[in-house]
């Protein structure tokens, strides 16, 4: 019963995403058919489009593993923002500055974005077991920190005076992930992605550490009596995270970019707090809910590009259904009164 | 002469969600002007009968009166309008407001714009004068002490106009000096006109303060006596007797070497209350050793300091030799501790993870249950669905939620865990509560059943029936220290344990140090 | 060397001050706001998002109605509105406060671009929107006094009024009814609710200062000095006041003191540009400052209370 009201609901609340953006592209559009059309089925019309979905999944595979991961532990950090961008930055000088032989260039940098990911995403954890600090107030702060530290860095060291924006120099061709399928930008990120993801899974439900994340999160007076140290679990559990999204950074700029242009931080930290809420903190289902929030982005693209109705479109679609998917009691009428009629009906 | 009934509770039957009778057909007339003792053990129902008085609960079936007129309460503002006052056992105060200002909240003086602080004031000092209940208007709650802040608790009743006062164990948090200052107050408050329900298990006070008492015993109003009608004897059988008592077959002891100690545990909390007071005892292989009291007299926190949870106590715990006074509650474990909590849900159990892995908590770090190098499902269902099937849990997958079982089941799990991990000590702290009686029979069997193997059992109970049936020795607690020691149980009898248990009865030092060896 | 001149320079002109108190006002208000809401047990994180669509709805309703004032109550109402999104869901439905909240940030910041490509046509700024801004205030006797006048006189409007505004949320918690309500129902709602208050009401007319109270920020943003909206243009002060508003406890001056602390980094920020000192460095300052000052208080608070423990413990061996 409890599941199928959990699938019953979800598909409420899709339906509810799907039918508002409806409404909204009827009322704004003079074109609603070609606008509906693209954002729901574009992806779908060509190979480039579709395997655009897989990689724009990339870096949100990467932060809704990490963000999944913190909330398992009961803890609400969103320090995974810094951790990527500043594992961007960090790929950006080694793939700069360092010169290494192909294969081995691409596998340096991602462990130096995942170790300074860890780094990072360990600060708001230690201030919060040792000065009893919320890592949420902590995380948000310090976000804009390494922000403006990563801007320093390209900035100061790495910057292309030439190039017209901000943008750093161009990569070394070595530190590049390659291209898996022509005419398409599907990357060996994707690869890497997924192998993360199986790793994540393993941790998380076959290994040591991963009992300890999920009892702590779950119930952390049972965790001590269990005697497991939780600060240790809350410590280490945001640097696996960390090191996640840290990794993530490298991968997309590896995988997508030749320069380092982002002058403002991604959102993909925020969008990984939808994944996480809808693969239900499970690593096993994060690629899928993060091929679905990629598939209506590329659909979202493409209908800004050859309707009138703009692809923020998919911000709207995303605040809703997490609202709605989070909503305890959003449809618990709906149950109550199946649960009554099927407990009188069990009387007669 | 029959006097008039200013407060009636007439056939209130109470069922909570989930079918458990909390109250059943009770009845309780209380007199205009006396203080009347409602007594009961806990769980009897005593605490859910007056949330029904005060409006916080809806009976299930019965009428409450008051003035001799039925009244519905909906929520508490009615009864509190109805001329009721409810002091809680958690204080009901916002503690960085001052006293003045909790006595006023909801009812302020002044306008919406400008509470009148000085009005609250006086008025506070007015009440407290009048009814000789002394608080210090103008400091905050949370820097008061707890005899204070009851105090303000009974001032914001009548500040309120109750006349009819219900005080949930309000000595529980006293000092017995601050207690005989209660007993004047409330005896004062009686004399201007105020009638008091006064909540206990403690006889003592009980027979100091009130004049007429209705006991209740599982949910049923066992009766009303005036108190000078009945000795203590027949008080505790009234409260603590139970017919239903299950049988349990048993061995002869076969005592092996003493294997567990503890000695001198002291520990004193963070409000300053001593909860452990020089606590001494040994268990030997295959002796159960139960430790009888009324719930919240150290049990809890003699368990928590056995197993770890506790680190500030003082004393020494000594286990097959090795102190593991200052060791973590891993350490502890793997010296050979098991223990099955008060509370399965919130201490025993993950509610919302899986049967799995709640069976595995003690060994999911082990090799037994790993191929290479990572946890094997495949051992960990045959792990849990061995452990379940041995003790016969009723479940339909090791994959489904512990919150989806039953009770019983749930501490069938846990019992379950908990005897097969290898230990030479078990603490079961309250095995069988709440829980129904053929998981109830099958737990105690196991436990003779590791009695038999040759552990050392430490058994918690408030269940006198239980605690008789099953223990070797008893020790009794009452207010953190051992007031009792009864080597051979079948020497005893409910109403003896009673009599300790309710602190009339204590034994000699000398006797009391029997109960730890070397 | 060249630094500390400049920063000694800089603190010793009065511009400098005008300037803080400029840089802390939004922060300062939505602080306020993040109070009331906190106080009454509910942590508000939309407050980033909410001031954004303040500061959108502002402009594009004064752009309109040609009203800077029907532009400013439209900013505030809709601050109002999406308070009560959040009420709904976090009081009526049983949501989590802070995925809620988070839902309603990523709202806004595709929302307000949204709808301002479907105005202006462009997704960065409103330009092309002839808004309107509030006045700025001389104060007559004050401007004339040297130093204090400069700094003190001369300020937008919603200076005065968050300055005003430190003293009735003040005033409201300590001597209101409903301030006195708001502080039992976040302390101790079974108190409150033992008394007859409504928890569930409170809660709600929190939530709605909050989001009015923030609603005036984001209407400082985009018709306080400058009359234009551009998308993210909040950067991160709805979250500064989180950190603001822990740091205050609750306490409405020292909520104006920890945005004063964020208005001087800030300012010191404008002022050291042409300085030194590498740009990121300054701009990062303000959020750095905040955390650690946010790490010593609760690093404080944890030790007194424990001292507090032991003395309790103490007095009564």
């Amino acid at each position: 019963m409890s599941k199928k009201f959990t699938a019953i609901r979800l598909l409420c609340a899709f339906a509810i995403a799907i039918a508002i953006s409806v409404i909204i592209i009827l009322l704004v559009s003079e074109e609603p058919g070609t606008a509906i059309f693209n954002l729901f089925l574009g992806p779908l019309q060509s190979k480039r489009h579709f395997f655009e979905v897989f990689s724009s999944s990339v870096p949100l595979i990467f932060t809704g593993l990490a963000l999944g991961l913190v909330f398992k532990s009961g803890n609400f950090s969103m320090i995974s923002d810094a951790c990527l961008y500043t594992g961007g930055v960090v790929t950006a000088a080694l793939a700069i500055e360092v010169a290494l032989p192909y294969g081995v260039h691409p596998i340096v940098i991602m462990i130096a974005a995942a170790v300074t990911g860890g780094i990072i995403g360990s600060i708001p954890a230690l201030l919060k077991v040792y000065f009893h600090t919320n890592e949420l107030v902590t995380s948000l702060m310090l976000n804009y920190v390494f922000y403006y530290l990563g801007i320093y860095t390209i900035t100061k060291f790495l910057a292309d005076r030439e190039a017209g924006a901000f943008a750093s120099r161009k990569y070394a061709e070595t530190a590049s992930l390659p291209v898996l399928l022509d005419r398409t930008n599907f990357h060996l990120g994707y690869l890497i992605a997924i192998g993360v993801v199986i790793v994540l899974y393993l941790l998380v439900f076959k290994t040591r550490f991963g009992y300890e994340i999920r009892v702590a999160g779950s119930n952390p007076q049972f965790a001590k009596y269990s005697g497991i140290n939780t600060a240790k679990v809350i410590i280490l559990t945001q640097v696996v995270a960390g090191a996640v999204a840290g990794l993530g950074g490298s991968v997309e700029q590896m995988g997508m970019y030749q320069r380092f242009n982002w002058q403002d931080s991604p959102s993909y930290a925020w969008d990984g707090v939808i994944i996480a809420i809808l693969s239900g903190n499970n690593p096993k289902m994060v690629p899928f809910a993060a091929f679905f929030l990629a598939y209506i982005r590329v659909g979202a693209d493409l209908m800004s590009r050859r309707s009138d109705v703009q692809n923020e479109l998919v911000s709207i679609i995303q605040a809703v259904l997490i609202l709605f998917v989070t909503a305890e009691r959003f449809m618990s009428g709906w149950k109550q009164r199946r649960e009554a009629k099927k407990a009188l009906g069990g009387e007669v | 002469m029959e006097q008039e009934n200013i407060l009636e509770a007439r056939n209130i039957t109470k069922v909570y969600p989930g079918g458990v009778v909390a109250n059943h057909n009770v009845n309780l007339e209380v007199r205009k002007g006396e203080i009347h003792a409602l007594v009961g053990e806990n769980g009897a129902g005593k605490s859910t009968l007056m949330k029904m008085l005060f409006g916080m609960l809806a009976p299930t079936e019965g009428q409450i009166f008051v003035d001799g007129k039925e009244v519905h309460f909906s929520s508490s503002s009615d009864a509190i309008a109805a001329g009721l006052g409810m002091v809680h056992q958690h204080f009901m105060q916002v503690p960085s407001m001052t006293v003045a200002e909790n006595l006023i909240l909801g009812a302020e003086t002044g306008n919406t714009f400008k509470v009148d602080r000085k009005e609250a004031v006086r008025i506070t000092n007015e009440l407290s004068d009048k009814y000789n209940l002394k608080v210090e208007a103008n400091e905050k709650v949370e820097d008061i002490s707890l005899a204070m802040r009851q105090k303000l608790e009974i001032l914001k009743a009548l500040y309120r106009g109750a006349h009819i006062l219900i005080l949930d164990e309000p000595t529980a948090v006293l000092t017995p000096q601050e207690t005989e200052e209660l007993f004047e107050q409330l005896k004062l408050l009686r004399e201007n006109g105020h009638t008091i329900i006064f909540i206990s298990h403690k006889l003592n006070e009980v027979k100091a303060l009130c004049s007429r008492m209705t006991i209740l015993r599982d949910g049923k109003t066992m009766g009303t006596y005036d108190i000078a009608d009945l000795d203590e004897q027949e008080i505790s059988r009234l409260m603590v007797g139970r017919n239903v008592s299950l049988d349990i077959e048993k061995d002869e002891a076969d005592y092996g070497k003493n294997i567990f100690s503890v000695k001198d545990l002291v520990y004193v909390d963070y409000f300053g209350k001593t909860r452990l007071d020089h606590v001494s005892f040994s268990i030997r292989q295959g002796q159960i050793l139960g430790v009888a009291g009324i719930d919240g007299n150290g049990q809890s926190e003699l368990v928590e300091a056995i197993v770890g949870t506790l680190r500030q106590q003082h004393g020494t715990i000594t286990l097959k030799g090795q102190d593991i006074s200052h060791a973590p509650v891993r350490a502890r474990q793997e010296a050979g501790i098991s223990h099955v909590s008060e509370d399965r849900l919130k201490y025993g159990s993950a509610p919302k993870l899986s049967l799995e892995d709640n069976t595995i908590s003690k060994v999911y770090y082990t090799s037994q249950l790993k191929s290479h190098g990572l946890i094997d499902k495949k051992k960990v269902s045959a792990f849990t669905n061995r452990i379940l099937k041995e003790f016969l849990v009723k479940y339909k997958s090791s994959k489904q939620a512990v919150s989806e079982l039953s009770g019983g089941n749930v501490q069938k799990l846990i019992v379950g865990r908990e005897f097969d991990y290898d230990a030479d000590l078990l603490i079961m702290n309250q095995p069988t509560r709440g829980i129904d009686v053929g998981a109830i029979e099958f737990i105690r069997k196991k436990i003779v059943d590791m009695r038999s193997k040759k552990k050392a059992i430490l058994l918690i109970s408030a269940d006198l029936s239980e605690i008789l049936s099953l223990s070797d020795a008893i020790v009794v607690m009452h207010e953190g220290k051992i007031v009792g020691y009864i080597d051979d149980v079948k020497k005893t009898t409910e109403n003896e344990l009673g009599l300790y248990m309710l602190g009339v009865k204590e034994d000699s030092r000398e006797r009391i140090g029997g109960a730890y060896c070397e | 060397m060249d630094v500390l001149q400049d920063i000694l320079r800089t603190l010793s002109l009065p511009d400098f001050y005008f300037a803080m108190f400029r840089s802390a006002t939004p922060v300062l208000l939505t602080t306020l706001g993040a109070m009331v809401a906190s106080r009454s047990g509910t942590n508000n994180i939309a407050l980033e998002g909410t001031m954004l669509i303040s500061a959108f709805v502002g402009v594009a309703v004064s752009a309109f109605t040609q009203s800077a004032l029907i532009g400013f109550l439209g900013a505030v109402f809709s601050g109002f509105v999406v308070s009560s999104i959040l009420a709904y869901f976090v009081l009526k439905l049983n949501s989590n406060s802070v995925i809620s909240g988070i839902a309603l940030n990523t709202f806004a910041s595709g929302a307000t671009i949204f709808v301002l490509y479907l105005l202006t046509g462009e997704k960065g700024a409103s330009t092309s929107l002839p808004s309107l801004t509030l006045p700025s205030i001389t104060i007559p006797l004050v401007k004339d006094i040297p130093v204090i006048g400069t700094i003190l006189s001369g300020h937008h409007i919603l200076t005065y009024a968050g300055l005003i505004l430190v003293v009735v949320i003040w005033y409201m918690f300590k001597y209101t009814r409903l301030g006195m309500h708001i502080r039992a129902v976040g302390e101790s709602p079974d108190a409150a609710e033992s008394v007859g208050i409504s928890v569930k009401k409170v809660k709600y007319i929190a939530l709605s200062i909050s989001g009015i109270l923030t609603g005036m920020a984001g209407a400082f943003l985009s018709m306080g000095y400058v009359s234009l909206f551009s998308s993210g243009m909040t950067a991160g002060r709805g979250y500064i006041a989180l950190a603001t508003q822990a740091i205050a406890a609750g306490n409405a001056v020292v909520g104006m003191l920890a945005s004063l602390l964020f208005g001087f980094c800030q300012s010191m920020a404008n002022y050291l540009q042409s300085s030194s000192i590498p740009l990121q460095f300054i701009q990062l300052m303000p959020y750095l400052i905040i955390v650690i000052a946010y790490t010593i208080y609760c690093f404080a608070m944890e030790q007194r209370k424990k001292k507090k423990q032991f003395r309790e413990a103490d007095k009564k061996k």
